[in-house]
């Protein structure tokens, strides 16, 4: 409750702005292809329908078909392992690569330049390239002989998701880097001069004055990679040659298998709401959990 | 995200300017949805109806550039009241793209396809149209076993075009031989040999499990060797139950028994046949056996021709002593094929049929598929298979002549639905994360789906 209220004059502030007709054109746009298609997914959800003839309208039947599906349980458990393994694997890399290439130093620009081309590689290439390094046969492990590396990666049932989870740090890691690199250098240089007149050593800095400051950055980092992370499709899609096993069954893939190779679009879009709602509860969870819509500075009194 | 701050702006303001706001926003919204769907109609429309000549779509590869496409261009020159305009696609994304423009009545005149629980469903839902008078006078042209799966209910809905390709038992002559042993005709054969060719540090059998499909090829001829073609007809006439078929169960013992015995290659399930990965482990000699469609052959052809001429075996699936199926059957793909569009307009319609039952498979279109290696579905051609019989088209085609019954790939046969959960429970299966017992069982819920 205190929250809304020390949140409002901000918000009275902003409504002065610029005419709210400037919303508009984003607006229509987000209107037009997220409402509208969702609404028609929800409208789908209530039918049986395969894409040839019309939508049959059942009701209810979907739901709780398709909701006690073993299938869908465990896609659902492995998105949400997915979110969580990933968010615990990335940030803390790209926490410390992000405050690592903040230093001015020439080597770290280079070392950062580095660290960025694989976000510049489209996700399609990623995972083509993957799938023929870490094939069996033909693949880097086979072809260096080194027998640790010659697994059955994308074929072993327990190994596969924390592939995928690996190719989706590989790519993501560099993107979230960038994020807090930026929000160090915004740190201002004075708190570190305070903290080192009054003696604190490199690692007090790091946990009293840098991750403090990163507030925000954490949680739009965090943000962005439960949401990617929940949606991931192509990677996994590629990886698996278009036939994903029940093992990186995750709701996207779930979804589009039910939906274009069954052609059960009733309870494919029955699974999409579900996406959809899990990914609200998420973002909304994480927004006021953290504080994150009230936005005080983290500045005050400098 | 977006929707939380946007209601939460509106929350926070509340004032009535912002309603309205938020209404005319809306408004403006709809009428450019609205906008976008008459442009999209419009454009469907014309595109359709333009020429008032027939559109067709098939799949891009070595068939739109030796066959289909000269083919047109020939067509089209002598044939002016009937012009047909073709696009090509890739495989995968031709399947959903085709499946939404049927549905949406926006398909092309001419609509390729692979016959089975699709042409089935395209059927039901009265988007094709009836051939069976049109194609009366060249029905006798095919290979009955071909046409048959263009029929449905008694009618004719779509024709043979391109060639038939059923599964083959590929082997690497090589390898056989450093292992002192014949490619296996029988089961038996085929267990015997797994410890020899493992004792010379090579898989038995290579196979693309990551892409599912393959893996079904296994299934689908050990059920034929062992049951025969009843125990799938059961399954495709939507019997209950009829996955508990104990000649089904006893071939899925079988695979688990392969699978057990190391029969194939390591880390099967990572290798994909969209790579060729399964190919290139026969001739660079990590595998020495595989099950694989006819298509492969050029596959092998333009990645080690040398192997090709030298190295490669050819046959069917081995017998299953005892088993009730005749040795002879075989499953695979017997065509692809050409249906005609409800939705097309009647001149369209005229078009597409005049190029079906004139266009294909005229003479230079059949001279145009034998010179590309490929084996014509047509009766009696034998004799004009280039390279005879000795050749692989010629043992494809003696295969197909003789085979008593020519078995649709089982995912393509089935409705979509099955097909999916087939997949998935033969990867599982393959896996040992179920038994054959569990595999009917899931399959058996899926009947009448």
């Amino acid at each position: 409750m205190t929250s809304i209220r020390e949140g409002r004059p901000v918000m009275r502030k902003r409504a002065a702005g610029p005419s709210g007709w400037m919303v508009a054109p984003a607006l229509g746009f987000f209107l037009a292809f997220a409402i509208v298609p969702l609404l028609l997914a929800l409208y789908l959800s209530f039918t049986t329908w395969d894409a040839i003839s019309d939508p049959v309208f059942v009701g209810l039947d979907n739901w709780p078909r398709v909701l006690s599906d073993p299938v869908t349980i465990n896609a659902i458990l492995l998105s949400l392992k997915v979110v969580v393994i990933s968010w615990v694997v990335q940030t803390p890399i790209s926490l410390l690569l992000g405050v690592f290439t903040a230093g001015r130093q020439k080597y770290r620009g280079v070392l950062a330049a580095i660290f960025f081309l694989p976000l510049i590689l489209s996700s399609a290439a990623t995972a083509i390239a993957f799938k023929a390094i870490l094939d069996p046969n033909f693949g880097l492990g086979a072809s260096l002989g080194v027998p640790l590396l010659k697994q059955n990666w994308l074929g072993n049932q327990d190994l596969i998701l924390y592939v995928v989870i690996f190719v989706i740090a590989w790519q993501f890691v560099p993107f979230h880097t960038l994020l807090y690199q930026g929000g160090v250098r915004q740190i201002p240089a004075s708190l570190y001069e305070a903290a080192e007149i009054d003696g604190a050593s490199r690692v007090q800095q790091f946990f009293h004055i840098t991750l403090p400051q990163l507030r925000y950055t954490i949680i739009t980092s965090s943000t962005l990679m439960v949401a990617g992370s929940l949606t991931y499709f192509d990677v996994v899609f590629i990886l698996t040659g278009g036939v994903p096993s029940q093992a990186i069954n995750i709701l996207p893939i779930a979804m589009y298998v039910t939906g274009f190779s069954a052609g059960q679009f009733g309870d494919a879009s029955v699974i999409a709401i579900i996406l959809v709602v899990i990914g609200l509860v998420l973002a909304l969870g994480l927004t006021k959990l953290t504080g994150f819509s009230r936005m005080t500075s983290q500045q005050e009194g400098l | 995200m977006k929707l939380y701050s946007l209601l939460k702006t509106d929350d926070a303001s509340g004032a009535p300017r912002s309603r309205r706001l938020l209404k005319t926003a809306i408004a403006i919204g709809a009428a450019a949805l609205l906008l976008g769907a008459t442009a999209c109609s419009s454009t469907g429309a014309t595109a359709g109806a333009a020429s008032g000549g027939a559109t067709m779509w098939g799949l891009s590869g070595p068939d739109q550039d030796k066959v289909e496409g000269p083919s047109l261009t020939d067509w089209n020159k002598a044939n002016p009241t009937s012009q047909v305009t073709a696009n090509y696609f890739a495989n995968d994304a031709y399947k959903t793209k085709i499946r939404t423009a049927v549905g949406a009545g926006t398909a092309p005149s001419i609509i390729y396809g692979w016959a089975g629980g699709t042409l089935n469903s395209y059927v039901q839902a009265g988007k094709v149209v009836d051939l069976t008078s049109a194609t009366d006078g060249i029905k006798a042209k095919y290979l009955p076993s071909v046409w048959g799966q263009g029929v449905v209910g008694g009618k004719t809905y779509a024709v043979p075009m391109n060639a038939v390709t059923p599964i083959m038992f590929y082997y690497n002559k090589d390898l056989l031989k450093q292992a002192g042993i014949e490619a296996p005709k029988t089961w038996d054969e085929i267990l015997a040999a797994i410890p020899k060719l493992k004792a010379i540090g090579v898989a038995p059998f290579s196979l693309a499990g990551g892409s599912k499909w393959p893996s079904l090829m296994w299934e689908e001829y050990l059920v034929d060797r062992v049951a025969g073609p009843e125990a799938f007809n059961a399954v495709m006439a939507g019997t209950p139950g009829s996955w508990n078929d104990p000649g089904i169960i006893k071939a899925n013992t079988m695979i688990q028994q392969l699978v057990d015995a190391g029969a194939f290659v390591d880390g099967f399930s990572s290798v994909t046949a969209d790579s060729n990965a399964d190919v290139a482990l026969l001739y660079t000699g990590k595998a020495a056996m595989m099950l694989q469609g006819a298509w492969v052959y050029s596959t092998f052809e333009k990645q080690a021709p040398d192997f090709t001429k030298n190295s490669l075996g050819y046959t069917t699936f081995p017998a299953v002593t005892g088993g009730k199926g005749d040795p002879n059957n075989i499953v695979g793909n017997p065509s692809g094929y050409f249906s005609v569009s409800a939705s097309a307009t009647p001149d369209q319609q005229k078009a597409a049929i005049d190029y079906l039952t004139k266009g294909v498979f005229d003479e230079a279109y059949t001279a145009r598929m034998l010179a590309a290696n490929q084996v014509p579905p047509l009766a009696g051609i034998g004799s004009k298979i280039t390279g005879g019989t000795a050749s692989f088209g010629g043992e494809v085609y003696a295969l197909t002549e003789a085979a008593p019954n020519f078995q649709m790939s089982w995912d393509q046969a089935l409705p979509p639905a099955q097909g999916t959960a087939l997949l998935s429970n033969l990867d599982q299966l393959f896996n040992k994360q179920i038994t054959p017992q569990q595999f009917s069982d899931n399959m058996n819920k899926t009947i009448g789906q």
